[in-house]
């Protein structure tokens, strides 16, 4: 028994005349926040730990003989502070000018320009003129990378960045040396960090020391439109603004959401935007001999429906790719089975051996933002680390800030905190059922516990349904499935597939699944394929059909081995629902157009299906949406964003599995997706990612 | 004429470090002999509360720097909860310019130290007791460690203390020549292994201070006076000094005298006295003073007026807008080039910041380059008065006491010597005016 936490006393904080209650071991600053009184910093951040040195934000205190730090005094009932006084003025002048006298005036080559949070408080408190007349200080810039660029001549020296490594990402690598003004930050060694979240260091940088080397010199913050919208480069669905400028997408930052994302963004989902615009295809096009010609949407409809003629239903076969959203992936699921009348459909492309039939058996049922209130952990075939590496970060938080304890089933792996190998083999889940196992104990005293299936080592195996029905019984046993909690979660590293099986783009009768597909494909019992985005399959897997239509982004051999090419909208250039980890369902915007004569897909298929006389039932995306929303109440006008709780049912079939151990390895991380795969800067990290993992094996043989 | 005592002149029998001169042997058995380890029982037998009691009497007040009372310092401490354990932590960083006190204590009297910290383990109810020893003190970290091992051999650490039951064990920890680490917190963080750089107080060590748990940190004269003061009673401690000044103290007397070295002598004695009949008197005759820096180098200048009359003490000094510091007494006689000194020792501050705060790394250095430049006539006079005002933004905004160190030099200089500095600067412009005619 554990009872409930008790809220801290309340104490009454006066702040330059107004009063309000903060609960005990708050600080002045965040009273500040909460009266709305705006005190100027730079070093304090509220996800990081507090520094308390950049002393801007030195504020009169009552009864104090100097000023005090306002991030990190402690309130105290009837304290009266005061931000206006002229002790406070001083005192913020005089760090101003401190900060100021070795920072360079290169605000006009300085990508930080325009949001950067020591021009704007120098606006307030700066001086008009100088009275440093001594040499500036100049700092070697450091190599932290092929994302951050550093000018650590502008370091203010926050130390944001070195608690941002230490304490959110778990890469200790980054830190200070020397002393005074020589202080330097950097790596000790001079390399890249060797993490999936070093892009934050960026927006956590005051300053423009830290910047984006593949934004560096691309844009002028004013110059952009904002569009808020989605990330789909992991199934977090994190919460981003895309800044595009003239139907371009200049750079992908992270929004606040508390709930999925804190602030953070994966460098995959900041980074990948190159690959938007890179190799996409642009035209429809239709093999013309060996060559795909570029043509009109309207020869090459006509193309596919000559082919289409006469087929036979169960001779035609359609897969969709991982970024697909709900409207995609229904327009494409009722295009094969309604227009086309085959059965032979699936957006599991990884192998994935669960259906659609019970959400509970494929989401996270712990909403993220839940995590923070677990005491133990236990992965199965999972790294979150790779598969969902914001999420891994709130695990680490929870490691460190409650000692949660975290175990893993499965090959050994570094989650920048520490997790207790247990084993590789499945056959574990069969001690810690019958409580033989020292970790049952563990999990045994859990107050709130959760178990982590991986979907991409666990859910592709043969003997899935027993591994997950040994889940599903570890979690009913040790009391992880309670009215007021549900710890049993499936982690997916692609949004598409958990919003195509909440669409049920799998085979509802006898149909061949993706596997069934390439073998039929392989044996020439296909004659209409259609690939709907790319594939976990290799390209190679589906050559062999009499005709192909392939439709997507970008050009790649899966492309190529189509007789007829239609050009589709990528994530940014569509208007769509995603469900993410938590099968939360949320909506992303349009920020820019497609690229030239390209369509968003759910059009495509409207369009295609009228050509071949069997019309879509919908005319728009409203229609469709209703559509979609009758489907899957999740997907409800009334539901998007928020997360709606699974029926917990049966899953899973009973029997026992098998020796072989658990994977948790990701390979080609960077290289996940068609956007990834076409973005120079993500080729770039995987480059390094090899190189580090050659490293590694080399220092270990 | 009858001979009169001089009653600042310390008698040997007076003295809590007989043996600071290095004349007689430092080992375990000559300091028995000296009264040393002696009833150390019985206080190990005394209510911590009791010795508490006795030293707030006595007034007894650190000797780092810093003078805060003894028995308040060590009544902050919480008994131990028997989760976490409490910390004693001797301050032996001594690296401020001119102080050299603790050196000779851990070279010829350590067992004064081992005694103490025996006896403030006790009282804190600390098990452990940590000695961090600047690290360019390799003979003396030394020193102390075969002090400890003898005291080991003779059963006053270990377990089980002269059969009281209680566990009492010393460790050395050497540090890596920072000064800094003498800050108490940046002391802790040394110890733990992480950089040396000042925590954010609130919370203060007594509550969470070494790996966490309650800490109290001494600088080690103020750990080697305890056990002098328990044996010999508060009234013969009182006896010396003024009230609230009491006892004995080192004085470290360097720079422009005959007979420069470390003198234990009773509080409040005059500074004349004490340079005169201890340090044989200023090169040149006391007329010849041209300033002195009373308690280290971080502590204000005197003048040469100030000096006539000034008794060592905390109150004393503080009320001449100084301070006693750790009682380093830099004197300067009118061969010096004070300003050239100064700057120096600007300079030493400006290597010395941790450089955690913004107005301590960038504006100490800015002192220093504006100290170089004047103190050699280069500049304006206005610039003296932005001297002045600089450092008074960094003074009192940084999260230790290091940058306020870093100023109060800078700052009494001005305040004395402003019109050495407008005469340079006037003497070089002039020059400047010929050579451009």
């Amino acid at each position: 028994m554990t009872t409930a936490p008790q809220p801290a006393p309340m104490v009454k904080v006066t702040i330059d005349g107004q009063t309000t209650e903060m609960p005990k071991g708050s600080t002045i600053i965040q009273a500040a926040k909460k009266l709305g009184i705006e005190i100027p910093h730079f070093c304090y951040h509220e996800r990081l730990s507090v520094a308390g040195n950049c002393r801007m934000c030195l504020v009169d205190l009552e009864g104090a003989p100097k000023p005090v730090a306002s991030c990190a005094w402690p309130v105290a009932d009837n304290m009266v502070v005061n931000t206006q006084s002229e002790r406070t003025q001083n005192a913020r002048k005089g760090v101003m000018e401190f900060l100021l006298i070795n920072h360079p005036l290169d605000c006009p080559i300085c990508d930080q320009g325009g949001e950067c949070d020591l021009q704007d408080i120098a606006v307030s408190y700066g001086s008009d003129r100088t009275r440093f007349h001594e040499a500036k200080r100049a700092v070697a810039d450091k190599d932290l990378g092929p994302l951050v660029e550093t000018v650590m001549t502008r370091c203010i020296h926050c130390t944001r960045c070195i608690r941002f490594a230490t304490e959110i990402a778990g890469v200790p690598e980054m830190g200070a040396t020397g002393r005074g003004e020589n202080m330097q930050v950097g790596t000790y060694v001079e390399q890249a960090l060797a993490s999936e979240l070093s892009g934050n260091m960026i927006d956590l940088c005051p300053v423009g020391a830290l910047t984006s080397k593949p934004y560096e010199f691309t844009a002028r913050p004013w110059e952009l439109k904002h569009t808020d919208s989605i990330d789909v480069m992991d199934a977090l669905g994190s919460h981003i603004r895309i800044d595009h400028r003239d139907g371009k997408v200049m750079r992908v930052v992270p929004r606040e959401c508390n709930e999925i994302n804190e602030e953070w963004l994966s460098d995959a989902g900041r980074f990948s935007y190159d690959g938007l615009a890179n190799n996409r295809l642009t035209h429809p096009m239709v093999r013309k001999g060996k060559k795909l010609t570029a043509t009109t949407w309207q020869e090459a409809f006509a193309v596919i429906a000559e082919a289409a003629k006469g087929m036979r239903k169960n001779r035609i076969a359609g897969v969709a790719g991982n970024l697909l959203c709900a409207e995609d992936l229904y327009a494409f699921d009722h295009f094969m089975k309604d227009t086309l009348g085959t059965d032979n459909v699936d957006c599991r492309t990884n192998g994935l051996t669960i259906d659609g039939k019970v959400r509970a058996a494929y989401i996270m049922n712990t909403p993220i933002a839940e995590l923070d209130k677990v005491d133990a952990v236990l992965l199965v075939g999972c790294n979150p680390r790779l598969e969902v590496p914001v999420l891994n970060a709130r695990l680490r938080k929870g490691v460190l800030k409650r000692g949660m304890k975290v175990a893993s089933i499965g090959a050994p792996v570094d989650l920048t905190y520490p997790v207790q190998t247990l084993g590789e083999s499945p056959k574990l889940l069969d001690d810690i059922l019958e409580g033989k196992h020292p970790f049952a104990d563990v999990l045994r005293e859990a107050t709130n516990g959760v178990i982590l299936v991986g979907a991409r080592a666990v859910l592709t195996r043969p003997d899935s349904q027993q591994i997950l029905d040994k889940a599903r019984e570890v979690a009913e046993m040790y009391g992880f499935v309670r009215p007021d909690w549900n710890g049993f979660n499936v982690l997916h590293q692609a949004t598409g597939r958990i919003t195509g099986l909440d669409m049920g783009v799998y085979p509802q009768k006898d149909g061949y699944h993706s596997g069934g597909i390439a073998e039929a494909v392989k044996a020439g019992k296909i004659d209409l394929l259609v690939l709907h985005g790319e594939s976990q399959r290799p390209a190679s897997d589906f050559e062999g059909a009499k005709f192909t239509v392939f439709i997507g982004t970008h050009d790649s051999p899966y492309a190529q081995l189509a007789d007829v090419v239609l050009p589709a909208a990528a994530y940014t250039e569509k208007a769509g629902l995603w469900a993410n980890v938590e099968g939360r369902v949320q909506e992303g915007h349009m920020a820019v157009r497609p690229p030239m004569e390209a369509k968003e897909d759910w059009k495509i298929y409207r369009a295609l299906s009228e050509v071949l006389g069997s019309k879509l039932p919908f005319d728009n995306q409203t229609q469709l949406r209703a559509l979609i929303a009758k489907l899957n109440k999740a997907y409800a006008p009334e539901n998007i964003g928020k997360v709606t709780r699974a029926d917990w049912k049966h899953f899973g079939m009973s029997g026992s599995v098998r020796e072989e151990g658990l994977s948790t390895s990701v390979p080609a991380y960077y290289l996940s997706n068609e956007i990834m795969r076409a973005s120079k800067v993500m080729r770039d990290c995987q480059d390094l990612a090899d190189a580090r993992a050659a490293q590694t094996m080399k220092k270990a043989s | 004429m009858s001979k009169k005592k001089n009653p600042y002149i310390l008698a040997d029998a007076d003295k809590c470090f007989p043996n600071l001169d290095g004349k007689g042997d430092w080992r375990l058995e000559a300091y028995r002999k000296r009264g040393g380890y002696e009833g150390l029982k019985e206080i190990l037998q005394t209510e911590p509360a009791a010795i508490i009691d006795k030293l707030k009497a006595s007034s007894h007040r650190g000797r780092g720097g810093a003078g805060f009372p003894t028995g308040l310092k060590w009544s902050f401490m919480p008994k131990p909860d028997g989760i976490k354990p409490n910390y004693l932590v001797v301050n032996s960083d001594e690296s401020e310019p001119g102080t050299c006190k603790d050196r000779d204590i851990l070279l010829n009297d350590p067992h004064t130290l081992v005694e103490g910290i025996i006896i403030g383990c006790h009282t804190l109810g600390a098990k452990a007791s940590y000695v961090y020893v600047r690290g360019e003190y390799v003979d003396e970290a030394d020193q102390l460690e075969r002090a400890i091992e003898e005291a080991h051999n003779f059963g006053y650490l270990g377990e089980d203390v002269l059969g009281t039951g209680k566990t009492f064990n010393i460790y050395v920890h050497r540090g890596a020549g920072a000064y800094i680490c003498g800050e108490e917190t940046a002391l802790l963080e040394s110890l733990e292994g992480k950089k040396g750089q000042p925590r954010l107080k609130p919370p203060f060590p007594a509550g969470y201070g070494l790996y966490g748990c309650p800490t109290t940190i001494n600088n080690v004269e103020t750990v080697a006076q305890v056990p002098p003061i328990l044996k010999k009673g508060v009234e013969w401690w009182t006896q010396f000094g003024r009230p609230n000044n009491h006892g004995t103290k080192i004085f470290s007397v360097s720079g422009m005298v005959n007979k420069p070295g470390n003198y234990e002598a009773p509080m409040s004695i005059p500074l004349k006295v004490l340079i005169d009949e201890y340090a044989g008197g200023v090169v040149g005759g006391w007329d010849n003073l041209l300033a002195v820096i009373p308690g280290g180098s971080s502590t204000p200048i005197l003048s040469a007026e100030q000096c006539q009359d000034m008794l060592m003490d905390f109150d004393a000094l503080r009320g001449a807008g100084t301070g006693l510091g750790t009682a380093a007494v830099i004197v300067m006689n009118k061969d010096t080039d004070v300003l050239k000194v100064m700057t120096r020792i600007s300079k030493f501050y400006k290597h010395e910041s941790c450089g955690q705060c913004t107005p301590c790394r960038e504006g100490v250095g800015w002192v220093w380059r504006m100290m170089e430049r004047l103190s050699n006539g280069e500049g304006t006079i206005d610039e003296l008065d932005q001297l002045e005002n600089v450092t008074r933004r960094i003074e009192g905004h940084t999260i230790c006491a290091f940058a306020d160190g870093a100023m109060w030099p800078v700052q009494g200089t001005l305040k004395h010597f402003r019109p050495l500095f407008e005469q340079r600067i006037k003497a070089r412009n002039k020059t400047k005016v010929r050579k451009g005619a």
